[in-house]
């Protein structure tokens, strides 16, 4: 099927994003470790990522390393993170979503079946499109996996850990199989009774200020971000409609140009020209407005949700230091079972704190990455469209000078 | 008047009751010899070089006429040159209808073309079902053909169809081509009707407005429609008689529907010798445009759509920006994020005028063209019909030549004299018929030379209008984005 590298091709993303694509996370890049995906290929239905490292730490055998995985080995790794207790007191970066090429596939399966009905020009018009379109998600799915490994890597605690390096480093297939039936169904459940269990724990108040302000913010936060990422991205997807009506307009001013026999054959193919150039600007618009706002917006919508996950750890923590507390007292008053109730109570007093302790820290970085993210996509939002709105003005006045010169 | 290079055609003196054809061999009685020369200096390329004459309304020439005896245009004068027959009017009530083109554009250059029609003021009259919308017509011109500069009547919509109906019915038949009307709006008109004071129903008022001030700057823009007696009353006079028979489901309507029906399959058994590959060449490249217009015209009503789906998308998304904004607890942050809000409440706004400039500008251009070029296929049409009948006539002369051959060997004196009358009258009509066929292919050349000049002009004029809607709208989102710019920065 179709085999992607990831510097041809048209370029669908800003230039900018060549670079690091940690473009929402904006993180130090720490010479002790470094990971990007170098490559990546489209099969069939699955994508192969070359995840590439650099390190000087002495775990590794090598400095410099390559390996292949696909994306259920990057949700392993994920879900191995969160199943560790040790980490319960981190915001665990969330797993990259699935590479979702479904609904490209099928138009480009449309189109083919549509060959017939259009005229040749408009068939490798769309072609082109609709390639650029698969192209630009590739590019997209790439960047939400390496952002996944960039994170974990630039974590102080999450870059040692032991799955971590074996993703990294064991070229052979981790036989990772995707979670069968049983264990979907599993998973399902856990989750109907973490979210009953999180409304319980979330009516509990908290002692500490910071905490319960966090318990707060989050909340609004995180469903506020979900209405946002989903009215931009219904914005964004009138944006491209609003593009493709022009791409037609364009073709059907062209064939009007090469039927009249009047003055308006070179007025209509000049207009058309113009339609065509601007309708690429206006679909560039849509695409940076994707990246920089919707992506952003998506990608926080994620990490809200994760630290909303550890605020409930750290609420089931206390809840369960709480719930020791009780049984010490009651054992104290029976008289039996202390020594148990005792050490059961100081493990989950050691569990608690531990978590409190991290997990502010945690949500301070929080902050301050989101603040870094937000800033650095805004501006370079404000940029772009800038950028764009200006070509596309000179594009318009110098179309109309010269149709007004000519008339 | 005399001595002058143009032929002057005056209708109104020319007798209905004359014979429809008049050989060669009338010569007048009247004195004016001198005279009538000049009314034979051509134009030789008008081949049916009339016997009448014409003037416009209030121009001098009448007054001159007027004073000099009995017209000598009523009778035909054998021409020293090798001018076709001439032939008198026909019963048209109508004081114009067969000048050629050259005289009264030639006429107009006295009496410049300066008018300016706008139709405004909808204003609802009445309730429910027999509500209905009535327009201010102000009509601003300079021109002797009007008895005011400056003046305005009510209409209301079926009056702009009635209006329609009659040029139609005077006019298409011949080969001119007369603007359509607006189309009706069952839907909307009930929207309107009913009451309901929407975003919706604002617009079609809106469109619909626009488009009768468009109809109406169409039909006085062409110089024959502008002179009828039925435009300069709609035009001027305060009552109009109310125009039945507009209404779709009226019997009339129905009526219409049908006779379309009849002609669409009549077009279709007529299959015509062209002899002539201009028209031929025209009628394909009108079907092309057809094609491509009513494509082009679909693209940009969906944009329009898209356009307006954008601007409240936009506006959604402004809406829960702020909301996102009010809840982050990072101080410039949330300065920030209000601020983007603002930017996309603006660009909402932006969007909203673009689809209207899309709309009025693009999209109604192309929906009027679409129906224009509708009626200059009917043109066609009807030149077709014109040659049929003259056919049909030859065809009938024929077989009436071929009955009255086999009688010339009965002896029925009375029934072949009936048979001789019948043969002559027929051999008129196929006369009539040529010079009608011959006549509205002039027509028709000239008109469509007309309307492609207009066509021209109209896309080039607003399409570039449009175009600076977009410099517009560029424009502004630059102002907007360069505000928003610093205020992202600001983030610390």
């Amino acid at each position: 099927m179709m085999q992607e590298g990831l510097d041809d091709g048209p370029d669908f993303l800003s230039e900018e994003d060549r670079g690091p694509r940690a473009v929402n996370v904006d993180l130090e890049m720490d010479a002790t470790l470094q990971v990007d995906i170098s490559d990546a290929l489209s099969e069939r239905d699955k994508v192969k990522f070359t995840v590439h490292t650099k390190s000087t730490l002495p775990n590794f055998k090598q400095n410099e390393f390559s390996v292949v995985r696909q994306h259920e080995e990057f949700i392993w790794l994920h879900d191995s993170f969160v199943e560790n207790e040790d980490y319960a007191g981190y915001i665990i970066p969330p797993a990259p979503p699935r590479p979702d090429f479904d609904a490209s596939r099928e138009k480009l399966q449309k189109l083919g079946e549509g060959e017939g009905s259009m005229t040749k020009e408009e068939f490798t018009k769309m072609k082109q499109e609709l390639e650029a379109e698969y192209l630009a998600i590739f590019k997209k799915t790439v960047a939400m996996h390496e952002v996944f490994l960039c994170r974990v890597a630039a974590h102080p605690i999450l870059r040692k850990d032991l799955n971590f390096h074996v993703f990294l480093e064991y070229n052979q297939d981790l036989s990772v199989r995707g979670k069968n039936k049983k264990e979907k169904l599993e998973d399902f459940f856990k989750n109907v009774v973490k979210s009953a269990d999180g409304v319980l724990v979330a009516g509990v108040k908290d002692v500490d200020d910071f905490f319960e302000h966090e318990k707060t913010f989050l909340l609004e936060y995180h469903n506020r971000v979900k209405d946002a990422s989903a009215k931009c991205d219904r914005m964004i997807r009138s944006h491209k409609n609003a593009s493709d009506d022009m791409n037609r307009i364009a073709s059907s001013l062209y064939t009007l140009g090469t039927q009249d026999s009047t003055d308006l054959c070179k007025f209509f193919l000049k207009v058309s020209e113009l339609f065509e150039k601007t309708r690429k600007i206006e679909a560039r618009v849509a695409a940076d407005e994707d990246l920089k706002l919707a992506d952003l917006l998506k990608y926080y919508l994620r990490e809200s949700q994760a630290a909303k996950d550890l605020l409930y750890r750290r609420s089931r923590g206390l809840v369960d230091y709480e719930n020791a507390n009780k049984a010490l007292d009651k054992a104290r008053a029976k008289n039996r079972d202390v020594l148990q109730a005792e050490t059961n109570q100081q493990l989950c007093c050691h569990k608690f704190e531990k978590i409190s302790e991290s997990a502010k820290q945690e949500l301070i970085d929080f902050k301050t990455r989101r603040v870094a993210a937000f800033r650095k996509n805004l501006v370079e939002l404000a940029e772009l469209e800038l950028k764009h709105a200006k070509g596309n003005l000179q594009l318009l006045q110098s179309c109309v000078g010269v149709l007004k010169g000519n008339t | 008047m005399c001595g002058e290079k143009r032929p002057l055609v005056l209708n109104w003196f020319s007798s209905k009751s004359q014979p429809a054809s008049l050989s060669a061999v009338d010569i007048s009685t009247n004195a004016n010899g001198p005279k009538q020369d000049s009314f034979f200096d051509d134009d030789n390329e008008d081949l049916f070089a009339e016997a009448t004459e014409e003037v416009s309304l209030d121009s001098p020439e009448r007054d001159v006429l007027l004073s000099d005896g009995p017209s000598p245009a009523i009778t035909p004068i054998t021409p020293p040159t090798s001018v076709i027959t001439p032939r008198i009017g026909h019963t048209h009530d109508d004081m114009f209808t067969h000048s050629s083109f050259d005289e009264i554009e030639e006429e107009e250059s006295g009496d410049s073309f300066d008018i300016h029609i706008s139709v405004s003021d909808p204003e609802k009259i009445g309730d429910g079902m027999n509500a209905y919308m009535a327009y201010k017509v102000t009509t601003k011109t300079s021109m002797s053909l009007f008895k005011q500069r400056d003046f305005a009547v009510k209409r209301r919509f079926s009056d702009f169809l009635g209006l329609h109906s009659k040029l139609a019915s005077k006019y298409l038949h011949i080969g001119y081509i007369v603007p359509p009307a607006p189309e009706k709006s069952i839907v909307g008109m009930t929207k309107v009707k009913v009451g309901k004071e929407d975003q919706s129903s604002n617009e079609f008022v809106e469109k619909r407005r626009s488009a009768l001030e468009r109809y109406l700057m169409r039909t006085v823009k062409h110089p024959i429609l502008l002179k009828d007696p039925d435009v300069l009353q709609f035009l001027e006079s305060t009552e109009l008689p109310r125009a039945v028979n507009t209404q779709a489901l009226s019997s009339a309507g129905i009526l219409r529907m049908v006779n379309k029906a009849a002609d669409a399959v009549n077009k279709m058994t007529i299959k015509m010798n062209e002899s002539d590959a201009w028209f031929e060449e025209k009628q394909q490249h009108f079907e092309n445009l057809d094609l491509q217009l009513k494509k082009l015209h679909a693209s940009v009503e969906s944009l329009v759509c898209h356009r307006k789906e954008l601007s409240v998308n936009t506006a959604q998304f402004a809406k829960s920006a702020a909301m996102l904004g009010n809840s982050e607890d990072h101080t410039a942050l949330s300065r920030a994020l209000s601020q983007l809000a603002e930017v996309e409440e603006k660009i909402d706004q932006l969007h909203q005028d673009q689809a209207n400039a899309d709309l009025y500008l693009f999209s109604e251009l192309l929906g009027d063209y679409v129906r224009l070029i509708g009626a200059v296929k009917g043109v066609f049409d009807h030149r077709m019909k014109t040659w049929q009948k003259w056919q049909d006539s030859q065809m009938l002369l024929q077989k009436k030549r071929e009955a009255e051959a086999k009688l010339q060997f009965t002896n029925k004196p009375d029934k072949l004299q009936q048979a001789k009358d019948e043969i002559k009258e027929l051999e008129g009509k196929v006369q009539q018929g040529e010079r009608d066929f011959e006549q509205i292919s002039k027509t028709i050349r000239k008109e469509v030379s007309r309307f492609e000049k207009e066509r021209v002009k109209d896309f080039k004029m607003i399409i570039v209008k449009y175009l600076e809607s977009l410099v517009q709208t560029q424009q502004q989102l630059i102002k907007y984005w360069e505000a928003f710019l610093p205020e992202a920065k600001a983030i610390s």
